[in-house]
């Protein structure tokens, strides 16, 4: 192991660098649109996801800075992910920012420390950096979330992200430390190490796990630990929604897998009940607080809640009796979920954007009564989300729902079983509220009249986001072998 | 390309294709689009039944390509006898459902057309899978446009028709979904139906996969006392959306239990038949004199349906060859003669625009063409010989007295029930003096209606009286069916 070995970071310092630039770039320039921050951002992030995927898969894990940091498939394909959702949230975003006072500099330089953060974690080997990078995004994120310092709600959401986030970090950093205390190492696979093959207390490792399952449930919005979801995704100007709920989804899933499943496999038995709890939870919240939703955001919250159940089903079928066959699997299945799920969240959140304008946020879903004459195109691609979302196939979220389902069954035992019929009650009740938005698409008369301005660039987008997630399902063969093949990789370190 | 494959994309495509460019100004070029589409996707079904060979069980017009290798899952299709028919039925009922939806549909008709299109080839896909999750995939997507269809050209209440109709569905399939997934946890890592039908299950592991199935399947069939969402979809829905709800997507379900349920658990099949037959039999006996007392003609129909396909599930819980021929026989004769019973409430309501037997009398003296139509079709729905209704109902009685006289005895309760439901709407409707204005004023059926009238009328005389090309293709299947099903495949 090389002590540096400065190329492992090289995305990370990209990213840092253009960043810095844009800011630069954007006191020079007076365009009231902000054109050329907004293209050095979308230009700098293409750049950093060219570089994860160009050797995603070139050969073994490396590590760098010490050690501090390791480069493997599932971080490179993890954050060339959260860079390419991050580029569709910009493009969806940027019409809609200048009418609530957003279109600054600023904007497009937090949304690239965002990604500088959600790279760190992803490349994460220490518990110190896990930390870094989660504050870097956090951070920038509370700012996002505040940048429209005049609007009341934002304000509020921001307060309410930020107390909470802090609280999490806080659990999370507290766990680390009791891990810490117990094992003596902050190196994630030497933390491994010393759980498998040391005599620890055993309450304590259990003690600090507690500790940071609360604090990865925190990021990831699953019940308990989910109160702060609703508010955020309503009250943020939905520019930042998007930038919450896409990209950070991906490095709360590295995290996730870097700290427990890396990290603490050994403790899997405690781990993975708690997961348990929390899915089961999530589901049952989720789905059914999201019926009473008349606001689209914050249905979308709800459903967000539901569909993080899913994801943690699936990491929770990973170690079945000790014997750990069927993680790749499980995990995989997971990892798919979120890929599947961002995808149909971007366009969700698109078209929010898309149907808004100055003083006018089409935020309820009463707003798109009608929505399949006005614009037909973009009532199919809202369709297409609402049945992935619900798991309909031929969507992509079919598919990503069997993936979980799948490692749950072949788990053979009663318990996961269950827990998987658990689960399809629990999206036969998703269906409904996901179907009601149908509804009032295709079935109600028009309320609103005013045509929709925006232009014809955002619409193909989000034609194209909906054929994606169309297509991505029954060709979603590629995908899924890629990203097993990723998590295989990982835990083979 | 396969011929199954064509069967299955014809139609989708024409479907897209107008789903892309229809708008309600260039309708016309719609219509015509969405009936050279039809009756193209009917034409490439016509060499299935020609090329058919009935001497042989095996699939036919396989087809099998890799589709999804991560959970290997297959695009696979095939046709036996057990599900050749179906193929050209549902090709078949599209072109009636477009010609009925010629003038009536006037708002949308690209989306109306194109949805009906597409269902048409999910359909067909449903018959020809041969791949579980192919199966599924096919199954659940059929909700997609019918849950459209109703939603938007429905009656009144379509809201809550169509709500009631998906969750209801849906609620069945993701059981099924969770069986297709141990299935394939148990098989080894496989989705192929014909290595299920094979494999060894001890009889606690047949009996829940039986009754997850069952969920999936007596929902869609509908049985008592799930076929609450049947009613309201049917009074509801347009008069396509009725069609084709009757006469293909009940048969969705009823095929299922042949596809899956009596080869996949055999054991559990003949362990709890005693389930399916007291369940067919309330259909038969309980739905029929529900239909007796309905004010609406739709819904009466829409009861009548269910009782008939009490007679299919039925047949196949009797686990002999004229029970399943029967059942399956009574498939292909319902699809007929429900969906012209309910072309013809159609006809009526476009020009009263009521669905009210109240609101009708002596028809038959201002439509005099339409009435000779209705009455035939409603003489072959109470199963007069000669007629495509007998056939089915007859073989299936048959097959009760061999297994049991008293189911036979109560299932041939239908008859009688059949007959006075159907005939005293038929009395009500058509017969007597003219009771008002409005059926006063009524034109009869111009070339269009009669075209597609003509069309059902012609296929339930055929069937009714000449049902042997119909039997011969499914002998051997159906035999290899039951040789499967008699032996135990516990381990």
């Amino acid at each position: 192991m090389t002590p540096m070995n400065w190329p492992v970071v090289y995305p990370e310092l990209w990213l840092l660098v253009a960043g810095c630039a844009v800011l630069l770039v954007d006191l020079f320039t007076s365009d009231p649109e902000r054109g050329p921050a907004y293209w050095c951002t979308q230009v700098a992030i293409a750049v950093f996801v060219a570089i994860q995927l160009g050797d995603y898969n070139a050969g073994s894990t490396a590590y760098g800075m010490s050690g501090m940091v390791v480069v493997d498939p599932m971080g490179r394909l993890l954050a060339a992910f959260a860079g390419l959702s991050v580029m569709l949230t910009l493009a969806y975003a940027r019409p809609t920012l200048a009418s609530r006072d957003m279109q600054k500099g600023e904007f497009y330089m937090l949304t690239l420390f965002v990604l500088l953060g959600i790279s760190v974690m992803c490349s994460a080997n220490n518990f110190l950096v896990v930390y870094l990078g989660l504050e870097v995004m956090s951070l920038s994120l509370y700012a996002l979330t505040a940048l429209r310092r005049d609007h009341a709600l934002a304000t509020e959401a921001a307060m309410k992200y930020f107390v909470l986030g802090a609280l999490a970090s806080g659990f999370l950093l507290y766990g680390l430390s009791m891990i810490y205390g117990a094992t003596g190492t902050l190196e994630i696979p030497k933390v491994f190490d010393h759980i498998a093959n040391f005599r620890i207390n055993r309450e304590v490792l259990v003690f600090g796990v507690v500790f940071v399952v609360a604090g990865l449930g925190f990021k990831l919005g699953a019940v308990p630990f989910h109160m702060w979801v609703p508010d955020v995704y309503q009250g943020a100007p939905t520019a930042a929604t998007l930038l919450i709920g896409g990209a950070p989804k991906f490095a709360a899933f590295a995290i996730t897998i870097r700290l427990l499943v890396e990290g603490m496999l050994g403790l899997a038995v405690d781990w993975q009940q708690m997961l348990v709890v929390m899915a089961v939870a999530s589901l049952a919240v989720g789905n059914l607080a999201a019926i009473a939703q008349s606001n689209l955001k914050r249905m979308l919250a709800y459903s967000t809640i539901a569909q993080m159940g899913f994801i943690l089903l699936g990491l929770s079928a990973g170690v079945v009796g000790g014997s750990t066959v069927t993680a790749g699997n499980a995990y995989s299945s997971a990892m798919f979920y979120l890929v599947a799920y961002v995808l149909t969240t971007l366009g969700t959140f698109g078209l929010i954007m898309f149907l808004s304008r100055q003083g006018f946020e089409s935020e309820q879903i009463a707003d798109l009564a009608g929505l399949s004459r006005r614009a037909p195109w973009v009532a199919g691609a809202m369709t297409v989300f609402m049945f992935s979302l619900a798991g309909l196939p031929p969507m992509v979220g079919f598919f990503a729902k069997l993936a979980v389902i799948q490692s749950l069954v072949t788990t053979g035992t009663t318990f996961n079983i269950v827990l998987a019929v658990v689960a399809v009650m629990f999206s036969l009740i998703g269906a409904y509220y996901y179907l009601r938005v149908v509804k009032v698409m295709w079935f109600d008369e028009p309320v609103q009249t005013a045509p929709i301005v925006r232009g014809a660039g955002v619409s193909a987008l989000l034609a194209l986001n909906g054929i994606a997630v169309f297509v991505f399902g029954p060709f979603s063969g590629g995908l899924m072998a890629m990203c097993r093949d990723a998590i295989v990789k990982a835990l083979a370190n | 390309m396969g011929l199954l494959s064509l069967a299955i994309w014809l139609p989708i495509a024409f479907g897209t294709l107008l789903l892309a460019v229809g708008r309600d100004e260039n309708a016309g070029v719609v219509r015509a689009i969405a009936l050279v589409g039809a009756v193209a996707s009917f034409l490439v079904t016509i060499p299935v039944i020609t090329g058919f060979n009935g001497s042989t069980a095996a699939m036919q017009y396989a087809e099998n390509l890799d589709w999804v290798p991560r959970f290997n899952i297959h695009y696979a299709l095939g046709v036996d006898g057990l599900s050749m028919w179906f193929v050209p039925l549902t090709a078949f009922i599209t072109v009636i459902v477009v010609i009925a939806a010629w003038q009536v549909i006037e708002q949308r008709v690209a989306s109306y057309m194109g949805a009906f299109l597409i269902l048409s080839g999910l359909m067909v896909g449903v018959f020809c899978a041969m791949d579980g999750l192919l199966f599924y995939v096919f199954f659940e997507a059929t909700l997609i446009p019918m849950y459209i269809i109703i939603g938007v050209w429905g009656g009144p209440n379509r809201v809550y028709a169509a709500f009631k109709f998906f969750l209801y569905t849906l609620l069945g399939s993701l059981l099924m979904l969770v069986a297709l997934v141990y299935l394939y946890f148990k098989s080894g890592g496989s989705f192929d139906i014909l290595a299920w039908h094979k494999l060894p299950l001890p009889l606690h592991t047949q009996t829940l996969l039986f009754f997850a199935f069952f969920a999936a399947f007596s929902v869609k069939v509908p049985m008592w006392p799930v076929h609450t969402w049947l009613p309201d979809a049917h009074v509801e829905a347009p008069t396509g959306g009725s069609v084709v709800l009757a006469a293909i997507m009940l048969k969705l379900g009823a095929y299922g239990f042949l596809r899956f349920s009596l080869p996949i658990a055999p054991d559990a099949s003949r362990e709890y038949a005693w389930v399916i037959i007291a369940l067919s039999l309330i259909a038969v006996l309980y739905i029929g004199l529900v239909a007796l007392v309905q004010q609406d003609m739709k819904k009466l129909v829409a009861y009548s349906s269910i009782a008939h396909m009490g007679f299919v599930t039925l047949g196949f819980f009797m686990f002999n060859t004229l029970g399943v021929e029967g059942a399956i026989v009574q498939m292909i004769s319902h699809g007929f003669v429900s969906g012209a019973m309910f072309l013809c409430i159609g006809v009526l309501y476009d020009r009263v625009h009521s669905r009210e037997i109240a609101s009708y009398g002596g028809v038959a003296n201002t439509m005099p063409k339409f009435a000779a139509f209705a009455v035939l079709f409603s003489m072959a729905n109470c199963g007069l010989p000669g007629t495509a209704g007998f056939v089915g109902e007859w073989m299936v009685i048959l097959g009760a007295v061999k297994y049991n006289f008293w189911i036979a005895f109560l299932a041939s309760t239908t008859l009688v029930f059949g007959a006075a439901y159907t005939l005293w709407m038929v009395k009500r409707v058509y017969f007597g003096d003219v009771a008002n204005d409005h059926v006063r004023e009524l034109q009869d059926i111009d070339g269009r209606e009669f075209l597609m009238l003509g069309l059902l009328a012609a296929a339930v005389l055929a069937m009714g009286l000449y049902p042997k090309p119909f039997t011969d293709v499914m002998n051997v299947s159906v035999a290899e069916l039951l040789k499967h099903v008699a032996v135990s495949k516990l381990n």
